[in-house]
């Protein structure tokens, strides 16, 4: 019998410190045998378990997209034990990634419609994941007009800004980047929250198209009225949910929203799914 | 299937001979009660008794359990990598089981292979496992089996039940597992025709406790986790976690990792939904925080999200191991009464809160 709690080992490869405040880092990881790389075939969307011995694991979404190759990345907050750990690793350091886990977007459902994604903060992880992989030569023509909303706290909090700018230049991708301020007077992009920039310059919403959604709380909350006012139905909303997590697999119990798992049956569901949930995220 | 007879001395020289192939599990007095252990040698299992405190579920889910193992020596090429850790695997045998406990394993089964992952550590001690009952025919006060689902004689997740007549004990094979076992015992000896449906139907007529459960399925979800009752039924809780831990079917656990010196282990350990530290995020942010949100948790778990999620009834085998040892006298039965009676009509306004 397999063994779905065995992390497969791989070697730190590059770190990219992303944010001013050197809270967030991006991890690109190599698997140390090959063969673990075919068997983590994933889509954008889902998340791993990043494991550490002595410290323990944490719930991740892959920032990677599946069409890039010969390595995973994830982005990652210093914040609890794990995280900090990770955090003061070194390239050449050897850990475990446990996956890949969880759902991934619709990606069947949303092939031939428009594409808004809506992303605030560090939330962008599987967004960037989605944007690469709808972007790629072999997949762009499947999809409607791509659309992105994506705003931090200031502009040195973006996460990705080399790829926010290359996108910002293409003309098959139709980019809003945002700050909630700045004292920059070079910054040439939006000012002002997610959810009134959404309202301003995200496109009208029908049967065709679909928003996905990633971002603190506070953000999805205001955002929410907008998406209707702007014709997106509930179940054209997707969203992305976290919740603590142990095992990852639906089995240990703790990231139950009634009778979801977030781990298992999510973490992607809709604004309808969600609805029908007691909601405890 | 074929009833056995098996004299009370064949039972005792029947435990000898599975021993050769057989580590044997069952009921053991540890200090003022009795818990499933593993039986030494020339031990037997304590039949005569009403239930154990814990239930049987740490034979197949033990509370403390290591996963997988590294070293954290830095000169070790292998650092920081886990491994799977030696398990013994070898058949065993649990004997006079209660059958709430087996049919609870029945239930718990369906958590740890769920289709799209299948737990290993469970399922190999499981697989290992041949599962001897005995049918209940003292039953406790606080016992409501045959309301939900199961019952003093139930036969699922048994491979052999045994019915107590005094000098001896009839047995029912219930699988080929049980059969196999029957025949390294020596237990062979023809029940002329006997069968247990009478001791069943006596035993079954003993239960005078009931749950009440026939319109959980059909009741709104957000109706019933919004209702007003759980500020009434979550008062006294103190969240001390005690009926989560003797549940048969409470199944959920906690992933550690610990450290002796450059050696590490990742174990798991039994948990419960009515310990804060259960959900909360690393932001310090608790979606069940308070108590009646966990205590909610619980209840809505067992007897409403199982319903929904697997079609197979409530997820409580009426052993009645909470209601006899919550120390605030919280009561399944109950809480079960008034969620199965919210009424239909209040449903807008309690959604609207």
């Amino acid at each position: 019998m397999e063994n779905p709690y065995l992390p497969y080992p791989v070697r730190i490869d590059d770190i990219i410190v992303e944010s001013e405040d050197r809270s967030l880092k991006t991890f690109k990881f190599v698997f140390l045998n090959p063969e673990d790389e075919k068997n983590f075939a994933y889509r954008a969307g889902q998340f791993a378990e990043l494991s550490i011995g002595g410290k323990g694991e944490i719930p991740i979404g892959i920032a990677s997209s599946p069409v890039e190759k010969g390595f995973i990345k994830f982005t990652v907050n210093k914040a609890g034990v794990v995280t900090s750990h990770l955090h003061n690793m070194k390239v050449g350091d050897v850990m475990g990634v446990r996956g890949p886990l969880g759902n991934s977007y619709p990606w069947e459902q949303l092939e031939g419609k428009n594409i808004l994604i809506v992303g605030g903060g560090f939330a962008f992880t599987t967004l960037r994941s989605s944007i690469i992989y709808m972007l790629d030569p072999a997949n762009r023509k499947k999809f409607g007009n791509i659309s992105v909303v994506y705003g931090a706290r200031t502009p040195g909090m973006l996460l990705y800004k080399d790829e926010l700018i290359a996108w910002e230049k293409r003309d098959d991708i139709n980019m809003h980047i945002t700050v909630d301020g700045t004292d920059d007077p070079g910054w040439k992009y939006n000012v002002g929250f997610v959810p009134p920039i959404t309202e301003q310059k995200a496109p009208q919403g029908d049967a065709n198209s679909y928003a996905i959604v990633c971002g603190p709380p506070v953000m999805i909350k205001f955002t929410q009225p907008v998406l209707e006012k702007l014709g997106y139905d509930h179940d054209h909303i997707i969203l992305s949910l976290e919740n603590r997590m142990k095992c990852g697999i639906g089995i240990c119990g703790r990231c139950g929203i009634g009778k979801e798992l977030v781990c298992k049956d999510g973490p992607v569901f809709t604004l309808n799914q969600v609805n029908g949930t007691p909601r405890e995220y | 299937m074929k009833v056995i007879k098996i004299d009370k001395g064949e039972w005792t020289k029947g435990l000898d001979a599975l021993r050769e192939s057989f580590r044997l599990f069952g009921p053991v007095k540890e200090k003022d009660f009795y818990n499933f252990k593993e039986l030494a040698a020339g031990e037997a299992p304590e039949m005569k008794i009403q239930n154990t405190r814990i239930s049987s579920k740490s034979l197949v889910f033990p509370q403390s359990e290591a996963m997988m193992e590294y070293s954290l020596d830095k000169d070790d090429e292998d650092q920081g990598i886990c491994k799977e850790v030696a398990k013994d695997y070898s058949p065993r045998a649990v004997l006079g089981m209660r059958p709430c406990d087996a049919k609870a394993t029945v239930l718990v089964h369906m958590n740890f292979d769920n289709g799209d992952y299948q737990d290993p550590y469970w399922l190999n001690l499981y697989n290992a496992t041949t599962f001897v009952g005995l049918g209940c025919d003292a039953p406790c006060s606080t016992c409501f089996c045959t309301t939900a689902g199961c019952g003093p004689y139930h036969e699922e997740g048994l491979d052999l039940l045994l019915s107590d007549q005094g000098d001896h004990y009839l047995a029912k094979v219930l699988t080929d597992k049980g059969q196999a076992l029957a025949d390294k015992a020596g237990w062979a000896a023809d029940a002329d025709g006997r069968t247990l449906d009478q001791d069943k139907t006596a035993a079954e007529g003993k239960i005078t406790a009931t749950i009440e459960t026939d319109r959980l399925q059909a009741l709104d979800t957000l109706a019933l986790h919004g209702a007003d009752f759980w500020e009434d039924v979550s008062f006294s809780c103190i969240n001390c976690g005690t009926c989560t831990f003797v549940c048969p079917t409470c199944w959920c656990f906690d992933i550690q990792d610990e450290v002796y010196g450059k050696k590490g282990v990742r174990m798991r350990n039994w948990d419960s939904c009515m310990f804060p530290i259960f959900t909360v995020h690393t932001t310090g942010h608790n979606p069940r925080g308070t108590k009646l949100q966990r205590l909610r948790q619980r209840f809505m778990h067992k007897l409403k999200y199982f319903v929904d999620k697997y079609d197979k009834g409530i997820m409580c085998v009426g052993c009645g191991r909470c209601v006899q040892q919550c120390p605030v006298n919280i009561d399944i039965r109950k809480v079960s009464q008034t969620m199965n009676s919210l009424d239909a009509e209040n449903f807008c306004a309690v959604q609207g809160k």
